[in-house]
């Protein structure tokens, strides 16, 4: 029942005459969304001991496992734990990415690299699934990062040069919330002009941190005024001391004791107020709709995508893929050429050898040929002259034997004559 | 707060999904959730309504299409479904006015709003549907119109540089008016529906019930349900896409028993039992629209807008809209997977 005139969208705005019943939308859209669940992830940015796995455990308000890391570590790691909470009829999954060994090493040149890394893959993974031709978005675990908590250390001066180069290489993919971590080591008039010391290094460095949002009037107050307590200043603990008749998150000292939860010790609460009861939802929207499609937009444009041709007539659809289609084809034909060129060479080379291999079989059965033809004559040739021999002798055996036989007709004849001789 | 169960549903459909940074040092995700105990109040159930502000800020499309002969009431059912007058009846045909020879497809859009909660809504008229005497394909025109909305969408979200809130002019809900007949449904009704079931969200609808007697809705109803099993036509809510089991025993109560839903529409108001009612006006009585002994509307409006009308969107975008996105990437070869390009990787996308 209103009479709200609508620009810029051609619609006329008409008068309802009774209930219709669609002011129940939100609250469809947000049950659907309460059964499907919603996941946060935090990525925590800091020297190590500024006490990251405290904070989370006094946030969240429980023990998350894990052990303190070393100061030995080699390289920047980071360390990555999913969480299932509950409250009320909200589940969460929290997911708690954490630096291992950042600041540690002597040469901290590469030391933002790895979270530049890990933060561009879990972009690189939701953009691979939505390029997906069969895809399943709507049941996707998103694990893109939605607010960086970036720990500077106490020291009460400024900040320390890894600090500026490390935020300025994030601002452009994560929102970022720089905190003073363990400020309990720094006294509150440090403390202004530490804050104030931070902000103007920022400023002049051209650091971009989340502003947390003031369109909306209804958190426009309470946002604007945060954004000018930035950074916060916060302790974690998850030491529980009796103060007064309640029990407390406290630290104890000899010359007192620090509430966590005491807006006039830290900012916690502030950082908690924002973090998680005013703007989960807007760090969520402003991590899809501002970092990713900028990560995605430049990772396409990396790809040779391009939304006008060079006369800006705006591609079809069609035609972009098209385009890409036959450039992918035409590689995996230069490829199959190739390969097929490759086998031809193969087969050439393969067939030379056989060939090789069929001439000295040639040769060797030549040889032995000859060999063979060799003996035979040799054995022939043996053979003849035995031959000859042998008739030679029968010769002379049967010239012998007519000898004799004469001789011996002759022998006979001469005993007869000697015989009639000694007759005489 | 409290220590919840693990949601083994949501468990089960991260595990398969949770993808593995491939640079190293980088540390996988762990793919299974820890439970934990919490020991104070977080805060994290703030996140609903500052869920809800955002979209009441940003405000809500939907688009509606009502299919049917003419004169069987379309104009003045989504007028009374949305009380106002969103939809231009066409008062018989005049002088002036002739019968389109094809069907033409028209849409108008109004702003409404009701609590704080604007919504643009788009009626899709589709005069000239089943008034010819050759009727052969006349669903031909509509399926083109719903699939070139899909093509609007999809051209939109393969730009590189893309719009924060793309213009949603999907067809979200395509309402099928059939003719009180009583007996059976026609060839006709068959076809329509057969053919646009598969991209678009059906919600059949008895029109003028207010020619049937109370048996003969039920029996008819009976009769057009069995026809639509027979012959494979899957209306909203589709069974395939209920969720949980919740989600099936209701739309289960609802696609056995209620629908298609038997309707009456008018803007007239008359004054019964002291009350100003929505109805018809006939020598033997006021047929009041939003008494459930009289028709189904009041059923058809709770379905449509006050329960399921999130639910018609989502599964346009979730299902109807990537169906078409996938067979026309399909058809187009697609776009070649980002990582190494071989044939394997690109047959697994395929």
């Amino acid at each position: 029942k209103c009479f709200i005139v609508f620009q810029g969208e051609g619609c006329r705005t008409v008068p309802l005459s009774g209930h219709v019943g669609f002011d129940s939308l939100p609250d469809q859209l947000v049950n659907k969304s309460v059964n499907h669940g919603f996941c946060f992830n935090i990525l925590c940015v800091g020297e190590t001991g500024l006490g990251k796995s405290t904070l989370m455990d006094t946030l969240f308000n429980t023990k998350f496992e894990g052990d303190p890391a070393s100061h030995s570590q080699p390289g920047v790691q980071l360390k990555s734990s999913t969480y299932d909470l509950q409250e009320s009829n909200v589940n969460l999954k929290l997911t708690i990415v954490s630096t291992v060994g950042f600041g540690d090493q002597i040469n901290k040149e590469d030391s933002y690299k790895p979270i530049v890394e890990f933060i561009d893959a879990q972009f690189e993974a939701y953009l691979q699934e939505e390029l997906k031709i069969r895809r399943v978005l709507h049941n996707y675990h998103d694990t893109r990062i939605h607010a960086c908590l970036y720990f500077i250390a106490p020291t009460g001066h400024s900040l320390k040069s890894l600090d500026l180069v490390t935020m300025k290489k994030l601002d452009s993919k994560v929102n970022i919330i720089p905190i003073i971590a363990k400020s309990d080591a720094i006294s509150k008039s440090e403390l202004t002009k530490f804050k104030i010391k931070i902000t103007s290094e920022l400023v002049s460095n051209g650091v971009q941190i989340y502003q947390f949002p003031t369109d909306d009037e209804s958190v426009a107050e309470i946002n604007g005024t945060m954004n000018a307590h930035l950074p916060f200043a916060v302790i974690g603990s998850t030491e529980e001391l009796k103060i007064g008749n309640k029990m407390m998150k406290a630290r104890q000292y000899p010359w007192g004791t620090v509430q966590v939860e005491n807006e006039a010790h830290c900012d916690f609460v502030k950082l908690r107020e924002m973090l998680i009861r005013v703007n989960m939802e807007d760090l969520r929207e402003q991590t899809h709709t501002r970092h990713y499609e900028l990560y995605r937009r430049c990772k396409l444009e990396e790809m040779g995508f391009k939304d006008t041709d060079p006369d800006s007539k705006p591609f079809s659809l069609q035609e972009t893929y098209e385009a890409k289609r036959n450039e992918f084809l035409g590689e995996l034909q230069k490829k199959e050429e190739a390969m097929r060129q490759m086998f031809v060479q193969r087969v050439k080379e393969k067939e030379a050898e056989l060939k090789e291999a069929e001439k000295e079989l040639h040769e060797k059965f030549d040889r032995l040929k000859k060999l063979h033809q060799d003996e035979k004559k040799k054995l022939e040739d043996k053979k003849k002259s035995l031959d000859d021999e042998v008739n030679a002798f029968k010769q002379r055996k049967t010239a012998a034997e007519l000898l004799q036989s004469q001789a011996q007709q002759a022998g006979g004849s001469q005993t007869l004559k000697r015989d009639k001789e000694r007759k005489k | 707060p409290h220590v919840g169960p693990v949601d083994s549903k949501n468990e089960a459909a991260m595990s398969e999904l949770v993808p593995e940074p491939r640079q190293k040092p980088v540390v996988p995700m762990k793919p299974m959730g820890i439970n934990t105990s919490l020991l104070g109040y977080i805060g994290i159930d703030t996140i609903i309504e500052q869920m809800r502000k955002k979209t009441m800020k940003t405000g809500f499309d939907f688009n509606i299409m009502v299919v049917g002969q003419s004169g069987l009431g379309k104009s003045t059912l989504v007028n009374t479904l949305f009380k106002s007058q969103v939809s231009r009846k066409s008062s018989g045909w005049n002088r002036e006015e002739k019968i389109p020879k094809t069907v033409e497809i028209k849409a108008i859009g109004h702003v409404i709003e009701e609590g704080g909660v604007k919504m643009k809504l788009t009626v899709i008229d589709t005069p000239g549907f089943g008034d010819q005497i050759n009727n052969e394909n006349c669903w031909e025109p509509i399926e083109k119109y719903i699939n070139e909305q899909y093509e609007k969408f999809l051209k939109e979200e393969v730009n590189i540089a893309r719009k924060k809130r793309i213009p949603d002019t999907r067809v979200h809900c395509c309402l099928y008016f059939i003719s009180p007949t009583g007996h059976s449904l026609r060839p006709l009704d068959l076809e329509f529906m057969k053919h646009l079931s598969k991209v678009v969200n059906i919600i059949p609808v008895i029109a003028k019930a207010d020619t049937m007697t109370l048996e003969e809705k039920t029996e008819f109803k009976q009769r057009v349900r069995k026809e639509l099993e027979v012959n494979g036509i899957e209306f909203y809510p589709q069974k395939e896409f209920d969720e949980d089991l919740e989600d099936k025993t209701e739309n289960d109560k609802i696609r056995q028993e209620s629908m298609p839903f038997a309707v009456v529409g008018s803007d007239k108001e008359y004054q019964v039992n002291g009350k100003r009612v929505l109805g018809r006006k006939t020598p033997w009585g006021i047929i009041e629209v939003e008494n459930l002994n009289h028709c189904e509307f009041a059923l058809l409006r709770d379905f449509v807008i006050r329960t399921h009308l999130q639910d018609l969107k989502e599964v346009t975008h979730n299902i109807h809209y990537e169906t078409y996105r996938a067979k026309r990437l399909n058809d187009n070869g697609g776009l070649p997977p980002m990582t190494v390009e071989t044939e394997e990787n690109h047959e697994s996308n395929l």
